[in-house]
């Protein structure tokens, strides 16, 4: 089930979201990676991070609360390491960055745009603990506008930039309509919503719990704007929700937290979309 | 640039993910100890090892309590018909816990594992002292075994908060020379904390690899024991694990890496098993500093 997405050709419409997929090598006993539409990464910063204090999930009915805190290894690190692991088994990857200004996020376009291997950038412009991690909380339309043309600006064209939108309807045709302007080939709908954790540290809830709050704002960028390349992203647990998602307008789904209870999960919705319904 | 295309590499000793039934539920003591018939993973087991299990729901079935519920796999026993099957020791603890531990014969259980790095096994025949808190002793037993079969001298010390929560004390004899029995509340064995008597059971023992399970405080005590003992110790720690496959980064360990630079580490896939003076005690959770 091949398709086009942003000019890419994907062997499948799922993708393992940003975040629930750790390096890569934890999914190899569970998932062939290469079957995937694409890996995407969890969130690299340009200095390494050693994330959040613990506790850094919890489970909420039907969803996760997380502050993990960008918890990663850093640009160099991830170059050297994780991109090259990945790049020679054939995986698509699509690295998701982060930052703590607009220059950090140009830096990291610019330096994931001449390493072999990368098939697309996501930006991270949604992280729910943004504030509390140091990194850019992207709040208004125009700021994600402004971080999406630093990065269109420092990457080769043949490098696609999918925008990590938030899932909230209130403003994401707004945002999304901003960040195609300034040059994002596609939109990621969706992302953890911003929620708290039990002692009142900002969190984002995922899970099932949000999947109906993601499938309004899908179905609402998809109508405000129907030429826009969709992915969507949001608590996608089967190959059922990824075939409402799909027909609610968007060209591909991430899965994450459904991945953190199963790991078979993705696997067995690539071989289920494959098939009949 | 175009990257080669093969599949992944064949893992033979990887994790599995698989649907398991409940052969046997029995209480012992204020544990549940489950024998899970899990095909393929007690064939991959190896002491330190642990299971993670799906609650709230039958596999397939989406539960509403979406983290998996860890535990350290106890033993791996031939039962007739059903080849080998394994055994945890569940405590309850919660909403999770309870569901598994009120599990008919015959429930299925969404299961994966084994996980985890194991413990190292000495080359040659060292003594060994191994200590196990509460239900965390669990991993420690089959540990005896391969480090018997091994030609090493073990010693084993149980410990828990009163005689309720000791650990299969009595079957210990079988897998150890030497069982040294601690409770908080004196009813069983040595009175008060395993730390107060860590110093002369390794002195007595002439330990040189320490190895423990249990929560941290335990943990911090042993690593500091066979330090100032002059043994290694291997510890075996219980951070909460939402995945426990590696997945989520939700299990942090504060460790200082083989270069002496401070580095954070997953308890779920770079440990359970850690060298004791790798941990950075004073920084993890919930360690008294």
């Amino acid at each position: 089930m091949t398709l086009t997405m942003a000019g890419l050709t994907l062997a499948s419409p799922v993708l393992v979201a940003s975040g629930c997929g750790g390096t890569g090598r934890e999914l190899v006993p569970f998932l062939d990676l290469t079957a995937l539409g694409a890996f995407v990464t969890r969130s690299i910063t340009l200095d390494p991070r050693s994330g959040g204090p613990m506790p850094r999930l919890v489970e909420s009915p039907a969803g996760l609360v997380n502050a993990v805190g960008f918890h990663n290894l850093g640009l160099e690190n991830f170059l050297a390491t994780e991109l090259p692991w990945l790049v020679q088994r054939g995986v698509r990857v699509v690295v998701s960055i982060a930052g703590s200004t607009m220059g950090e996020y140009a830096d990291l376009a610019r330096r994931l745009g001449s390493a072999p291997g990368v098939a697309a950038i996501e930006v991270n412009l949604s992280a729910p603990d943004s504030a509390g991690s140091g990194v850019l909380d992207v709040r208004e339309p125009f700021h994600a506008g402004g971080v999406v043309s630093a990065v269109r600006r420092d990457l080769p064209r043949g490098i696609p930039v999918l925008a990590k939108l938030r899932g909230d309807v209130v403003r994401v045709v707004e945002a999304a309509r901003t960040v195609l302007e300034a040059g994002a080939e596609a939109v990621v709908v969706g992302n953890a919503h911003p929620a708290a954790m039990p002692d009142g540290r900002p969190g984002g809830l995922s899970g099932p719990a949000i999947r109906p709050l993601v499938l309004r704002s899908v179905a609402e960028v998809h109508a405000a704007l129907p030429d826009a390349t969709v992915v969507a992203c949001g608590g996608i647990s089967t190959a059922a929700d990824a075939r409402s998602f799909l027909a609610a307008g968007a060209t591909a789904v991430q899965v994450g937290t459904a991945l953190l209870h199963d790991p078979t999960t993705v696997a067995r919705m690539i071989t289920d979309l494959e098939g009949p319904r | 640039m175009t990257a080669p295309t093969t599949g992944p590499a064949p893992a033979p000793l990887g994790p599995l993910h698989v649907t398991a039934t409940v052969l046997a539920s029995r209480k012992v003591g204020a544990y549940h100890h489950l024998t899970l018939v899990a095909p393929g993973v007690p064939e991959r087991f190896r002491p330190g090892t642990f299971v993670a299990l799906s609650v709230g729901d039958e596999p397939g079935a989406l539960s509403a309590r979406l983290g998996r519920r860890s535990f350290w796999i106890h033993r791996v026993r031939a039962s007739g018909g059903h080849g080998l099957t394994v055994e945890i020791v569940v405590e309850v603890v919660g909403p999770g816990t309870a569901w598994l531990a009120g599990l008919p014969v015959g429930s299925r259980v969404a299961t994966t594992g084994p996980l985890g790095r194991p413990f190292s096994l000495p080359k040659e025949a060292v003594r060994c002292v191994l200590v196990g808190s509460g239900h965390a002793a669990a991993p420690l037993f089959p540990l005896a075994e391969r480090l018997r079969e091994r030609g090493c001298a073990v010693s084993l010390v149980v410990a828990a908060p009163d005689e309720a929560h000791l650990l299969s004390a009595l079957e210990a004899r079988r897998s150890a020379r030497a069982v040294t029995v601690v409770t908080g509340d004196g009813s069983v064995g040595l009175r008060g904390a395993v730390a107060d008597h860590l110093a002369e059971i390794l002195a007595r023992a002439g330990a040189d690899v320490v190895y423990a399970a249990g929560p941290s405080p335990v943990l911090h005590a042993v690593a500091q024991a066979a330090e100032t003992h002059g043994a290694w110790s291997q510890t075996a720690l219980e951070e909460p694990l939402v995945c426990a496959t590696g997945l989520c980064h939700g299990c942090a360990v504060p460790v200082v890496g083989e270069d002496g630079a401070p580095r954070t580490a997953r308890a779920c896939v770079d440990g359970p098993v850690f060298r004791g003076d790798r941990v950075r005690w004073a920084d993890l959770t919930g360690s008294p500093r």
